[in-house]
């Protein structure tokens, strides 16, 4: 009966997006709809397949749901490696301009491309990350298996719907210009539907639990769903120009526009790649190091310590607009409080190896977590620093802010990310250990190295051009043009793109690494087996 | 008075006073006697129930 059902909705959908396709004003909303059509037509006939089949039913409340997880692990690293290669090929484009070819131009140039590669590394890599992490831990810690049967399923297909639109769209002219907010009205309305359902696996996974106490991660991991949802609403407010149109208009103007942007910018940093990663901090480092968190009195207050700052934190990037004084003031301080509970924070996740410090040396998986600590320590000194208006003044609109965003989202993000990489796939392909350590070094000093050049020359760089924009002769007027910066920054650029290939690199590796571990690695034998006569 | 400053107004005072309040407030509870013990059980969980949930049998589902 639910087939048939299935099979009406999808018809409809096929059709409506079909229609919105032969009507469509603008290329991005036609390719998008077409795509939309595609799949419910590919869904609609394995629907169809399927109908009046005999279905096997068997129990499995005894056991995880790990198809979800498996497929969310597969999805992050591939889109971790065309995330960094969207990078790569970027920091090449501003270095040497001929690589903005003439013939991609209004497709392929750096404009178009920095979008897509923002997206696909927070979005795609981090986001994909986060699910499969999530549901992953909120199995283990809550005892319980996922609740809500395939609906954890189409929370994964459904996001990768969201992926492939947003990505297209923003090739073909499609964007409402917001950083980090960039997709359309009804990619947005997409999204909002596929969120609500991860909300409910994910709060009916945590009521159905047999542990009685909701353990830290789940607390990071719930926040950082709440909270995205929230600020995709409050922030994606739009009027369609058309149902036809992919074109959109902002309900907020002006100022308003820019603090609810930026309230929405800062904590997406905040609560889709800081808490939600910590989420994964809190299970993975402790699984990692076979001992349990440092101090889990502290990661409460870690936990209410972030979630009642950052929220207030957006308006530092908006200093010396037209934003009143007083809100930047707020913001600022409010960042320079915020110091505390990540330090905090850093600090539980790297004495939780307190006492098995020597696995530093033999585990590089271990390793990568722990450097991953350590950068989110130093981006979270670094940015309340940049949001001192003083210092805000010098490194605002420089390349120190993207040295500052790469090093949170390279070294913190990334490599806690690689990190339950490495500990998911034997886990999850029933693999006695990873396929090969030399590999995870060999990936664990790339993306090391990768990062300090990129992190280091952004800084160099930054700073040169903060000084150069604001000199003065005796006369009072400006020293440089800012093609004069352009030109000082070259060296700078070339090294910042050989640190995203050593990073990419290291990436590439990783991914064979995976491969080789599902494909070769000696599976783990079971308990109790009976040894077969020979 | 209107709705933006009568807003800011409730914003500036008591929501200020019980959110301030909620956040000592669990500050003092996770450090309540007692805790140690508590929580040095429940940071185990991850220890617990790593190859399968804690209850079996149930509703079958669709495999």
């Amino acid at each position: 009966m639910l087939n048939y059902i299935k099979l009406i909705a999808l018809g409809l959908i096929t059709l409506l997006a079909m229609i919105g396709a032969n009507y469509a004003r603008d290329l991005a909303y036609q390719v998008n709809a077409l795509t939309v059509a595609l799949v419910a037509a590919g869904m609609f006939l394995w629907t169809l397949r399927n109908t009046g089949e005999t279905v096997a039913y068997r129990d499995v409340s005894g056991e995880y749901m790990d198809g979800v997880v498996r497929a969310g692990v597969i999805a992050t690293a591939l889109w971790g490696v065309v995330g960094f290669l969207v990078g790569v090929t970027i920091a090449f484009q501003l270095a040497f301009p001929v690589l903005n070819f003439e013939w991609a131009q209004g497709y392929l140039n750096f404009g178009k491309l920095r979008p897509l590669h923002t997206s696909a590394v927070i979005f795609a890599f981090g986001g994909n990350a986060l699910i499969a992490t999530s549901f992953y831990v909120v199995q283990r810690t809550s005892a319980a298996r996922l609740w809500g049967g395939n609906l954890a399923w189409f929370v994964f297909w459904g996001f990768q719907l969201v992926i492939v639109l947003a990505a297209t769209g923003y090739i073909l002219g499609a964007t409402q210009s917001k950083e980090y907010a960039e997709p359309e009205w009804y990619v947005d309305w997409w999204l909002t539907i596929v969120w609500v359902a991860y909300l409910a696996v994910f709060m009916g996974t945590i009521i159905k639990r047999k542990e009685p106490h909701i353990y830290v991660a789940n607390w990071f991991y719930l926040s950082f769903i709440i909270t995205v949802a929230m600020l995709h609403l409050v922030n994606n407010l739009s009027i369609p120009v058309s149902i036809f149109g992919s074109k959109s208009v902002q309900v907020f103007s002006g100022v308003q526009d820019a603090m609810t942007q930026w309230w929405y910018g800062h904590n997406a940093v905040g609560f889709f790649l800081t808490a939600g990663f910590l989420g994964m901090m809190y299970y993975f480092v402790p699984k990692q190091a076979e001992r349990p968190v440092f101090s889990y009195k502290l990661s409460i207050i870690h936990f209410w310590a972030l979630i009642f700052i950052y929220i207030w934190a957006g308006p530092h990037h908006l200093h010396y607009t037209a934003l009143p004084d007083w809100a930047s003031t707020l913001g600022m301080v409010f960042s320079i409080v915020l110091w505390m509970p990540s330090w905090g924070g850093m600090i539980n996740g790297l004495m939780t190896l307190s006492g098995a410090w020597d696995k530093l040396r033999t585990d590089p998986i271990i390793r990568m977590m722990v450097i991953s600590v350590g950068f989110y320590g130093m981006s979270t000194f670094e940015g309340p620093m940049m949001s001192i208006r003083a210092v805000n003044s010098l490194s605002h609109y420089t390349d120190w802010t993207i040295g500052h965003v790469h090093s949170g989202a390279l070294g913190w993000n990334g490599m806690i990310t690689f990190g339950a990489l490495y500990f998911l796939v034997p886990k999850l392909w029933n693999r006695e250990r990873i396929y090969s350590l030399s590999l995870v070094s060999w990936h664990f000093w790339l993306a090391t190295i990768g990062i300090i050049l990129y992190a280091a020359s952004m800084w160099v760089t930054g700073i040169m051009e903060g000084l150069m924009w604001r000199e003065v002769d005796a006369n009072g007027f400006l020293v440089n043009s800012f093609a004069d910066t352009v030109a000082a920054k070259f060296p700078m650029y070339v090294v910042r793109g050989l640190g995203g290939v050593l990073f990419l690199l290291g990436a590439v590796i990783m991914c064979y690494n995976l491969y080789m571990t599902v494909k070769r690695s000696p599976a783990v034998e079971a308990k109790n087996h009976m040894v077969p006569a020979e | 008075m209107d709705t933006y400053s009568l807003l800011r107004q409730i914003a500036d005072s008591w929501v200020l006073i019980a959110m301030f309040a909620f956040f000592v407030g669990v500050i003092l509870f996770v450090l309540r006697p007692g805790s140690t013990k508590t929580y040095r059980d429940v940071a185990d969980i991850p220890f617990r129930h790593e190859d399968k949930p804690a209850h079996t049998g149930g509703r079958p589902e669709e495999a």
